[in-house]
């Protein structure tokens, strides 16, 4: 399986997936370059974290708008699993194709800690190798990672399932605890911890690992039906 | 034209001009004579920012030829823009420390953010990915509300411009007293990684080569930065502010980048970033390193407001800015590198024979100087030194030994003494693991990062006490060497050299020039005997506030370790009930300078903890063969607050107890700070095999699973608390500082 890491100017997680994808998954990845990017080849895309364009004006807002986001939406529609990680998130929300803001944490400050998350639906294409309601850690490292979305949005992302992940111990004043969400088809996911640090026991957990063997699963047997 | 308008060097010499930039009558004179004419105000500018002690290290140049820079290990000693030590496999670890302490005392957040960027730039200038940030930061008394506001905002500045490029802030130490009232220290260390063939230099090698300026555009800011950082703070200080630079952490993510890209261009002769002193630095050092000269066209150079003189230009401390010079006539292939990051590399002079520094601005010359002058000749001064009247009087002084009644409640207090506290409020505001390589976060002895694709990894750590250096600046001296590698072994690592960030009151002072002489020599005795060398450094004097006040004393070391394998990788807290705990190194009552002085006495006098570095060597080589042979569980060093706090926390992180008997003198085997002491745990299975390894071991007890803190003597109880009681009072001293109003 072949994964693009969108690199912005001033992504810093790029390398993390990178290793993330090709060390701890042992897949094909490359680092794709935001104006030079050429996604259809791609079976998945992977937004990292980090502060792209200083994250001025607003987290994510200006890399919503750079020249790669067409081929993001493209392959959102088209189905294809894409994962946006904190900053990454950011950008998802930004652009539309998650629904929802980013407010900064409730105590103003910068975070980077170990959390634990729960996993609220085990049935998607990102999440089928943990089980439902299983308590995974994760580490989170945000300035801007309180999710906020109105009254009518909540019921929707309840009612289809689209919350993923929740805080144990809510850091950042989210609402509802919510740590990661899909969109309504369930292909894209964004959430402000971070997988791709946790796939090493060396350095930390390897609870973010299952995340992306659950999209290698989904791939192939999609592909096994397929052929 | 601007340049007409210019005060004439006449005006320069009658007015005394010179002085406001910080040159004495007797340099000026000097430069008169090398330039056999009076300066015009550009090069009179140019003067003062080169011959600060800022960039030149004139009054502290004697000293620094004390410290051993040699070793078969050492790449790159002190000179460039950091220094570089072998690690095997064609691998190279580049670190330095620098001092942001006068720009932090103004405008704390763009102060401490800046000092951040610098020294990455230092170590990214040297063709090396930086792969941690660490930081040595010392405050007043935190019930000081301007204090408050000072430790907050550098924090926060720190945070913002670290965490923004994506280099992980592993550790460091933050440390509290009166003495930094005013005058707060903020020690940005990086160490990067780098393949041998990947080595860059900052010279300005062959003539007709081309000068290029890439990244931030030149602004008024931060003109005579240098100079402001070598004069005492006064209340006018304050109105200093614009000589304070602004960081922009989204363009030095960029410069990364496309720097370590441009390294690998054959084109490439030579790159510097542009630190103290701006472009008049960068330029005159590439060129003297090179034996060469350089002409620059100053209306080539990007500016970001109107009407700027050269003097501005070259005085500027804009953020973000590198210097290359690059094989004429391949300039476009450069600027192609850069432009993929919407950088504009630009050319604004050339590499020429006449070793002369020469700036041409709107047609004329401005500036013509020889290029030595700057930056090979400033004065060097000889201060005279006096054994200070405290230093007599401590010496004569009887033993200090505290009376303690209630040990419970003296280690609770301990506990929460800033100094001793968790700096959790402080290291969860960075973020410490992104490039996933952090193995040893915030909060242990040393930080840990491996170094990926190898069995490697490397150990880091910044320490000083700066109160045992005030007491007794020599012993002190070799105490932060010693204690620093102390933390390196005790995480499993060999010391490979250190950086020395050496932070005092002013040098014209005969009694803090005897105190700087003190603790170099201190120092230099202790990288011998541990085999590490000095391979980079800074110099930050007049850390002086209001009224004269000097801080205390405050050479800051940074070290760094090479751990041969992950497997050894070892940390302070305590893994499992039942293991063995013993102390290693004798005790004696020694409390001069220690954290329990302090608390009770709110000063600190009488003798520094006495060292031997014969015993501090054989004892971190034993510890270091007993950790790679596997037979320790965790190993902590005995430092604020002796052996109670140091067993406390070291059953923090696992909610442990212990069963522990201590002998002799209650107090001093409690609280004392002896120095060369360990705190280790053993599993029973490995009892015989550590105790044949360790000579000076004493058995003290056992981990205990129950979660209770129970240390007794002689049959009876003389601390017994939960630990989780024990940790939240330890946890909570910071915030609860912080968030308090009064």
């Amino acid at each position: 399986m072949k994964f693009a890491v969108v690199v912005f100017p001033g992504s810093n997680c790029d390398r993390d997936m990178f290793y993330a994808i090709t060390e701890g998954l042992g897949e094909q990845a490359d680092l794709v370059w935001y104006q030079e990017a050429d996604l259809s080849d791609y079976d998945a895309i992977l937004l990292p974290g980090g502060f792209s364009y200083g994250d001025y004006l607003r987290s994510g807002a200006i890399a919503s708008t750079s020249g790669v986001i067409d081929q993001i939406r493209e392959a959102a529609e088209a189905g294809k699993p894409i994962l946006g990680v904190c900053n990454g998130f950011q950008v998802l929300l930004e652009m539309g194709l998650l629904p929802g803001a980013m407010l900064p944490n409730k105590h103003l400050k910068f975070m980077c800690h170990y959390e634990t998350l729960t996993v609220e639906n085990s049935d998607t294409m990102f999440t089928n190798h943990y089980s439902d309601q299983e308590e995974i850690d994760i580490p989170i490292a945000h300035g801007d990672g309180n999710y906020y979305c109105d009254e009518a949005t909540f019921k929707k992302l309840k009612a289809n399932n689209q919350i993923t992940f929740t805080y144990k111990n809510n850091p950042n004043g989210s609402v509802a605890d919510i740590a990661g969400i899909t969109n309504e088809q369930g292909n894209v996911l964004g959430m402000m911890p971070h997988p791709e640090r946790a796939v090493d026991s060396l350095v930390g957990t390897k609870d973010g690992l299952r995340l992306f063997q659950s999209i290698l699963t989904h791939w192939r047997d999609k592909h096994a039906i397929k052929a | 034209m601007p340049s007409k308008l210019e005060i004439s060097p006449e005006q320069i010499e009658q007015q005394q001009l010179y002085k406001e930039m910080g040159l004495s009558d007797e340099e000026f004179r000097s430069i008169t004579e090398i330039l056999g004419r009076r300066p015009n105000y550009t090069e009179t500018g140019l003067f003062s920012v080169m011959w600060s002690e800022h960039c030149s290290y004139k009054n502290s140049k004697p000293l620094l030829r004390k410290f051993p820079t040699e070793g078969p290990q050492v790449l790159q000693g002190p000179g460039e823009g950091a220094g570089i030590i072998d690690i095997g496999d064609e691998q190279a670890v580049v670190f330095k420390v620098e001092s942001h302490n006068h720009p932090s005392a103004v405008e704390p957040y763009q102060g401490a953010a800046t000092g951040v960027g610098g020294i990455l730039r230092d170590v990214f200038s040297m063709g090396a990915r930086p792969v941690a940030i660490l930081n040595s930061l010392r405050f007043g008394s935190l019930k000081q509300p301007r204090v408050k506001f000072l430790f907050e905002e550098v924090v926060h500045g720190i945070a913002g411009y670290g965490n923004c490029v994506g280099v992980p802030t592993v550790g460091g130490e933050v440390q509290f007293d009166n003495a930094y009232n005013g005058n707060p220290l903020v020690n940005a260390m990086c160490v990067g990684l780098i393949d041998h063939k990947d080595i860059q230099k900052g010279i300005a090698a062959g003539i007709g080569n081309t000068v290029m300026y890439v990244g931030a555009k030149t602004g008024r800011d931060g003109i005579h930065g240098a100079t402001f950082a070598s004069e005492e703070l006064t209340e006018e200080s304050a109105e200093k502010r614009p000589s304070v630079q602004v960081g922009d952490p989204f363009m030095e993510k960029l410069l990364i980048e496309a720097c370590l890209e441009v390294i690998h261009h054959e084109a490439l002769v030579g790159i510097q970033d542009m630190g103290a002193a701006g472009l008049t630095s960068s330029a005159s050092e590439m060129a003297s390193k090179a034996g060469t000269g350089m002409l620059m066209n100053m209306n080539l150079v990007p500016q970001r407001e109107k009407n700027m003189t050269a003097y501005e230009m070259m005085l500027s401390e804009s953020q973000e800015r590198m210097l290359l010079v690059v094989e004429k006539g391949r300039e476009e292939e450069i600027a192609e590198v850069f432009r993929k990051y919407d950088l504009e590399a630009v050319s604004v002079g050339e590499v020429t024979d006449d070793q002369r520094f020469r700036l041409e601005h709107h047609g004329e010359i401005v500036a013509d100087v020889p290029v030595d002058s700057l930056a090979e000749d400033a004065p060097v001064y000889h201060q005279p030194s006096k054994i200070p009247d405290y230093f007599q009087e401590y010496q004569e002084m009887e033993n200090y030994v505290p009376e303690i009644t209630d040990y419970k409640e003296t280690l609770k207090n301990l506990l929460q003494q800033p100094t001793i506290a968790s700096k959790e409020w402080v290291y969860d505001q960075y973020d410490s693991m992104v490039q996933t390589n952090t193995v040893v976060t915030p909060g242990s002895d040393a930080a840990v990062i491996r170094v990926r694709g190898t069995e490697k990894a490397l150990a880091m750590t910044t320490d000083c006490n700066s109160r045992y250096i005030y007491l007794d600046p020599e012993t002190g001296g070799k105490i932060a060497v010693a204690e620093a590698a102390r933390n390196i072994v005790c995480s499993g690592g060999r010391p490979l050299g250190i950086t020395d960030g050496l932070n005092f009151g002013s040098p014209e002072n005969p009694e803090i020039f005897w105190q700087m002489e003190k603790s170099v020599e201190g120092m230099s005795e202790a990288c011998r005997k541990l085999s590490a060398p000095v391979i980079s450094g800074n110099v930050s004097l007049y850390n002086e506030s209001f009224g004269g006040q000097a801080i205390y004393p405050t050479p800051v070391v940074g070290m760094v370790g090479l751990i041969e394998k992950t497997d050894h990788i070892t940390q302070s807290h305590m893994k499992n009930a039942d293991d063995l705990i013993y102390v290693i190194g004798e005790t004696k009552p020694e409390f001069g300078g220690s954290e329990l002085q302090g608390m009770l006495e709110d000063r600190h006098f009488g003798k520094a903890p006495q060292l031997d570095l014969e015993v501090e060597g054989i004892r971190q080589s034993q510890l270091l063969t007993a950790i790679q042979q596997g037979i320790i569980e965790s190993a902590h060093d005995l430092a604020e607050g002796g052996l109670a706090v140091a067993l406390a926390e070291s059953l923090f992180a696992n909610g442990l107890g212990c069963e522990v008997t201590i002998q002799g003198d209650r107090t001093s085997a409690l609280f004392s700070e002896t120095q060369s002491r360990f705190l280790v745990s053993v599993k029973p299975e490995n009892q015989k095999a550590f105790e044949q390894q360790i000579e000076d071991a004493t058995l003290l007890g056992k981990v205990t699973g129950d979660g209770v803190y129970h240390v007794q003597s002689e049959g009876e109880t003389v601390v017994e608390e939960q630990t989780q009681t024990l940790e939240q009072l330890w946890k909570g001293a910071i915030p609860c500082l912080v968030k308090s109003k009064d």
